[in-house]
């Protein structure tokens, strides 16, 4: 039971000079909802299709359930659904004949198969269009029919490769609790890649953060947030009314003085603290004893926003990738 | 002393018996064995007990690949294209019989029947050009959009996440398309045969059926190796278009251009009249090199092979000596030697379509499947 669902290890592909993917080692336990986090072209999509066998690794070893996709990939097949980011249905056929004729690849007998299928459609709110044709659907229904489509045959381990693109704001949400739900509920493990921060940040347990084909960090949102901002880790947003210039430069000066401070800058007449303590109240006495009004006084923890961003601005070898 | 010779022969003829009694239960076992390897291979409906309602993955994507097929628009109008030009042929052909000129001439009215495939009146071509000439764009129409357009529509990487193995695809597409074709066209000959014996009245005798079911094969492998050609496309090119075009550029090219090019290069090399008079055996030597060439034409094996097996007094598909011809009677061919004859052209066919599928296989294995 100890073995991981996935494990990657030293795993490289390169098309001729572009290396997609670079020396990953990654594990993902059961039952978690693991984020592949990057940027467009940043090697996500490759390393799915290398988990599924869909393309030769060109180094590394990849363990599915303990198989190899490139050995053995019908064990592999067996125990993984795949939703591609842009999933396709045969378009002349209805959605429920799309899911039948899955589960017929998947050996499930007919009776049973129709069972399953009326109860995912039912899951994924689809029953009404069931028997409409898949070319009819939109674009939300065909990923939610995907969702059903990937699930009837029961995977222990889903790999969702952008599965919100395209889908507007209410779809995506519903569509991502509808994971978590089925991954809390049935122990499945989810692996999801996205190039959606606040996606990601809300259902996953776990991020990768991915860059040219390396994965830089990985953790929960919290560990992220302490290993790559060791030196500022805290913020303090400060809102001071009625300013002009001067006195925005004076401000500034003065939390400048504040130890462990490391940087300040302002928009308007919100000021931006960056410090290496939490030093909230320093900021608060600040501003009080030299007269001036506080309005705003807040705590900001990092988010994969700031994580992100870091990641794309610090230009050079990490900004060239999409 | 003449005992001893005797015994020993006796025991060698035994030796060699209980040797060659082994040998045939060696054989058997070993044929046993491979046979049931063989049958272990192949994909079964059932699978275990357990199973036993499920179907083999690989007939489910047969059978909707078959459904696709027939119910697609592509289909039904080659289909109705298909089914006149018959219908057309058929005509002529009765109208052709109805003359007396064509009765009784050259030995040919004992396979009356046979010429409701070949006999024309001149205003259409017979049922057999036809098929030369439509079978290559069954088999196009039926097979340049096999891989890509599942590639372009993403199912196909939803189809090969599957627990199935990637070559099920591509031969599941291929032995649909072969069976709609072989289905279509062995009715399509039987209802020319039902046709034919409503207005003629005279039933087909055994010998003619059977040249019929094999010329049904022989169409069904012909229009085979055009769709191998078509899914080598598919799998090679991206877009649709692309390879409907390219396979029906190979397909003028092969029908049309080829063999005036042949003719043209065989015109300009062939020995003149005057020698033609004097050294008058390599001549049909030539002859045959420019036959053999326009051989590599699949429509060419194709007529020649239709020839023989409608028409039963064709004899030799190449020039013909006259020390050769001299003293043949003009009967026609039994079947079996009819089939003889066309058997370099069956196999060159074949292999042909073989080669085909080959190289789309070995192309679509390796292949990196992206979703679109």
């Amino acid at each position: 039971m100890n073995e991981p669902m996935i494990r990657i290890t030293a795993l490289g592909k390169r098309y001729g000079e572009l290396k997609a993917v670079d020396n990953l080692d990654l594990t993902i336990d059961k039952g978690e909802v693991f984020g592949l986090l990057g940027p467009n072209g940043a090697g996500k999509s490759t390393t799915i299709l290398m988990l599924l066998g869909l393309t030769e690794p060109s180094q590394g070893a990849v363990r599915v359930c303990g198989f190899d996709p490139t050995r053995q990939p019908l064990e592999v097949k067996k125990r993984v659904g795949y939703l591609p980011d842009d999933v396709g249905f045969y378009d002349d056929r209805s959605g429920l004949e799309n899911l039948l004729f899955t589960a017929q690849l998947n050996r499930i007998p007919k009776a049973e198969a129709l069972r399953r299928a009326a109860q995912l459609l039912d899951q994924v709110g689809l029953t009404a269009d069931a028997q409409k044709r898949a070319g009819a659907y939109s674009r939300g229904m065909r990923q939610r029919l995907g969702l059903a489509d990937v699930l009837i045959k029961n995977p222990p381990i889903i790999i969702l490769d952008e599965p919100t693109l395209g889908i507007d704001p209410q779809g995506v949400r519903e569509f991502l609790d509808l994971i978590v739900r089925l991954s809390k509920e049935q122990g499945i493990t989810v692996l999801l890649s996205s190039h959606h921060l606040h996606q990601v940040q809300q259902v996953c347990d776990r991020v990768g953060l991915f860059v040219a084909g390396r994965l830089i960090a990985d953790g929960n949102i919290d560990a992220l947030s302490t290993k790559l901002f060791a030196l500022e880790p805290f913020m303090v947003e400060a809102g001071v009314s009625t300013l002009d210039q001067h006195d925005i430069d004076s401000l500034t000066e003065l939390f400048r003085q504040i130890p462990e401070v490391r940087s300040v800058s302002h928009t308007g007449e919100i000021f931006r603290i960056a410090c290496t303590r939490d030093q909230t109240s320093a900021v608060a006495r600040t501003v009080v004893t030299h007269g001036y009004s506080l309005n705003l006084l807040q705590k900001k923890r990092y988010g994969l926003d700031e994580i992100y961003h870091r990641y794309f601005e610090n230009g050079g070898t990490y900004g060239k990738t999409a | 002393m003449a005992k001893l010779p005797d015994d020993a022969r006796a025991s060698s003829i035994r030796a060699i018996r209980t040797s060659a009694a082994r040998e045939i239960r060696i054989t058997a076992r070993e044929l046993r064995t491979t046979a049931a390897r063989v049958i272990r291979l192949l994909p079964r409906t059932t699978h275990g007990p357990l199973e036993t309602q499920a179907k083999h993955p690989f007939w489910v994507i047969v059978s909707k690949e078959m459904a696709d097929h027939i119910r697609s628009w592509r289909f039904i109008i080659l289909l109705a294209l298909i089914a006149l030009t018959c219908f057309g042929s058929l005509y002529t052909a009765l109208n052709s019989i109805g003359t007396p000129k064509a009765v009784g001439t050259r030995g040919n009215a004992s396979f009356f029947f046979l010429q409701l495939f070949t006999a024309t009146d001149g205003t259409l071509p017979s049922f057999t050009v036809f098929l030369n000439f439509l079978g290559p764009l069954l088999g196009i129409a039926m097979g340049f959009d096999a891989v890509n357009s599942e590639l372009n529509r993403g199912t196909l990487s939803r189809l090969l996440s599957q627990p199935i193995h990637r070559d099920y695809l591509l031969n599941a597409k291929c032995i649909a398309s072969l069976l709609v074709i072989a289905g279509l066209f062995l009715a399509l000959t039987l209802v020319t045969t039902g046709l034919g014996l409503l207005v003629i009245g005279i039933p087909p005798t055994p010998a003619e059926f059977l040249r019929l079911l094999a010329f049904t094969l022989l169409t069904v492998i012909y229009v085979g190796f055009w769709l191998n050609i078509a899914i080598l496309f598919s799998v090679r090119f991206r877009q649709p278009a692309t390879s409907a075009l390219t396979a029906i550029a190979v397909w003028l090219f092969l029908t049309v251009f080829y063999p005036i090019l042949i003719r043209l290069v065989a015109k300009a090399f062939a020995p003149d009249t005057a020698s033609m008079a004097m050294f008058g055996p390599s001549i049909s030597g030539s002859e045959r090199t420019v036959l053999d060439l326009l051989r590599f034409a699949p429509g060419q094996l194709y007529s020649d092979a239709t020839t023989t097996l409608l028409m039963p007094v064709v004899r030799s598909l190449g020039p013909l000596s006259m020390d050769q011809v001299a003293g043949a009677i003009p009967n026609p061919l039994p079947v079996g030697e009819s089939i003889i004859i066309v058997w370099p052209q069956l196999t060159g066919l074949i292999a042909a379509a073989t080669a085909c599928f080959a190289l789309s296989y070995r192309s679509f294995m390796r292949k990196e499947i992206r979703p679109r």
